[in-house]
């Protein structure tokens, strides 16, 4: 029976799927000309929720509902980063969606139910939370890739994410009910330990494998990451920042809930699969990204190589690496968004601001905004002393310490090859000349120059300031 | 007498053709979505064979969760396959293709 304290525990989630009803509701009886109260309510909603998140904090991992649902130091950051990014989504994505007539009722309850999705996601405590956690996200996902319907780009990167997502989905549940079959149990604090005692080891290898091409479409880990370019350049930049964040947290979170939490001791297994997918997708994110001509694009395959080097700190298998791969996954949510913003600033009606050469001579045009995109890029590349950099360089010692020094050396070898598109941007923003036809006119929103500065700034700060933070990642592993 | 294996061989056939279903298929999106859900009911066999001879409920019971989540990811696909004929007026795989590189 559930009793009050299981309520407790779940308290922000409660809160949350509440709000997004009254809110789905009162849009109903909404004019057009009241929405901006609803983008301040759905705003205020993410405040509360993060608060209460907050506001009680277990010293150990509690459970809920029998084991159902976890709250310890990792969710707690996972969920709190990804309400800050889905309020920063907000912010930047309003004029943005106000221009193109997307400003709807949909955009808002559909985030608020994929920000659910994440938080029961990265709290799961059985593979049934994982699996419902991950539909309520992509679900919502496809819609809000789907939002600007007369777009053709739009309704194609929605069919495409729609059927790789289906896919993956399917070969996680694959996946789940041979390891269901190899331990007889759902629930993942038992999985852990009913492992080594298994009669059909070969069927919860053959469950792993499929499951880590799940969890490998989901983060859009090399070779499973076709969908990640189109769906970036499809959908509208506020949806793409927000499955550039919020989703890659959610990502990492199910990443370690089943490597981890669920199969923690089978990590010679997995160990090796997760080191030859980083080696793909830092190759190929890297590689590949200096070709693009489109902004988005390129900071799509930057997103592949971003979770190579994610899969590097996941390789570790242990408390270290673990910290590491989520200060990084916070990090990455940081950054995106900040670069996202920029586009979302630059883009008015009928002009995106997503091909690089919209960005030429941007210095001369808009110089706070090329120096917030310099900023944001530099981070991405790992330049010291920005944020991005102390990521990397925890998660490259990470694979250190795991005794993996070959991958190691080959993630330092591309990050430098990646330093390469990310200066070619910095590059064409502050040396070459402007093209006619691409006069830049900023968006009027205080709030969102307020906020972009803010979130940029933040990520030099981070960079010189970043003990706190790793310390808080490195507590939630502790135990 | 039909065993373990044999349930589990029906479901790792089923998964295959949908997969098959889903790489091979150059013509149309609408049989993607029957690919989708054939692969989901594939995972259905696997849980009910698992759940009925280890004698746990649990399975069975994730089983009307994935029948459920199924309902509203074709509901969904399918709006999104609306929204597609609508903006190209095709529904061949191979000529949804505008985005490359």
């Amino acid at each position: 029976m559930p009793t009050i304290n299981d309520i407790l525990i779940m308290l922000p989630e409660f809160f949350l799927v509440t709000a997004a009803c009254v809110l789905l509701l009162a849009d109903a009886f909404m004019k057009p000309a009241e929405r901006i109260y609803l983008h301040w309510m759905s705003i205020g909603v993410l405040i509360v929720t993060g608060y209460l998140v907050l506001r009680y904090q277990p010293g150990v991992p509690v459970t809920a509902f029998n084991g159902m649902f976890i709250r310890d130091g990792l969710s707690t950051i996972l969920k709190l980063f990804a309400l800050l990014s889905t309020i920063l989504v907000f912010i930047y994505g309003r004029p943005y969606m106000v221009d193109r007539k997307l400003f709807v009722g949909e955009f808002y309850t559909l985030m608020l139910f994929a920000v659910i999705g994440v938080m029961l996601l990265v709290s799961a405590g059985n593979l049934v939370m994982i699996y419902l956690g991950l539909e309520l996200l992509t679900l919502s996902s496809y819609a809000l890739v789907a939002l600007n319907r007369d777009s053709s780009l739009s309704s194609e990167a929605a069919i495409k994410y729609f059927v790789l997502g289906a896919l993956s989905s399917g070969m996680l549940l694959y996946g789940m009910s041979m390891v269901y079959g190899a331990t007889g149990t759902l629930d993942l604090v038992q999985l852990h330990t009913a492992i080594p005692h298994s009669a059909m080891p070969h069927l919860l290898v053959f469950g792993l494998v499929f499951m880590v091409i799940g969890i490998s479409f989901k983060l859009g880990v090399a070779p499973f990451h076709m969908w990640i370019p189109d769906v970036y350049e499809g959908s509208p930049t506020a949806v793409t920042a927000f499955i550039g964040s919020a989703s890659k947290l959610a990502a990492f979170g199910m990443a370690f809930r089943l490597l981890a939490t669920g199969m923690g001791d089978f990590s010679q297994h997995w160990q090796l699969m997760l080191a030859a997918l980083a080696v793909l997708s830092l190759a190929i994110g890297n590689v590949v990204a200096i070709v693009q001509s489109n902004l988005k694009r390129l900071l799509a395959y930057s997103t592949i190589s971003h979770m190579g080097y994610l899969l590097l700190g996941l390789v570790n298998a242990g408390p270290e690496g673990y910290s590491a791969a989520m200060f990084y996954a916070v990090s990455y949510a940081l950054m995106s968004t900040a670069a996202f913003g920029v586009i979302l600033a630059l883009s008015r009606t009928g002009f995106e601001c997503e091909n690089i050469d919209d960005f030429k001579g941007l210095n001369q045009r808009a110089p706070w905004m090329a120096f917030l995109m310099m900023l944001a890029l530099f981070s991405l590349a790992g330049v010291p002393p920005m944020f991005g950099f102390f990521a990397k360089l925890l998660v490259l010692q990470a694979a250190i310490h795991a005794g993996m020094m070959w991958l190691a050396i080959v993630g330092a070898v591309f990050a430098i090859i990646g330093l390469y598109y990310y200066l070619r941007v910095v590059k064409v923003m502050y040396f070459d000349k402007p093209v006619e036809g691409t006069e830049v006119r900023l968006q009027p929103d205080f709030t969102l120059r307020l906020t972009l500065s803010l979130n940029a700034l933040v990520l030099l700060g981070l960079g010189l300031y970043w003990g706190p933070l790793l310390n808080w990642c490195r507590q939630a592993f502790v135990g | 007498m039909i065993t373990l294996s044999h349930y589990i061989v029906l479901g790792a056939i089923l998964f295959c053709v949908s997969v098959a279903g889903l790489f091979i298929n150059r013509k149309n999106v609408i049989v993607l979505l029957m690919a989708i859900e054939l692969m989901l009911l594939a995972v259905n066999i696997n849980f009910v064979a698992f759940s009925r001879f280890s004698h746990d409920v649990a399975g069975q019971v994730f089983v009307f969760f994935i029948l459920t989540v199924a309902a509203a990811e074709s509901a969904i696909g399918l709006a999104i396959l609306v929204l597609l004929f609508r903006n190209r007026s095709t529904v061949n795989v191979a000529e949804i293709d505008s985005m490359k590189g």
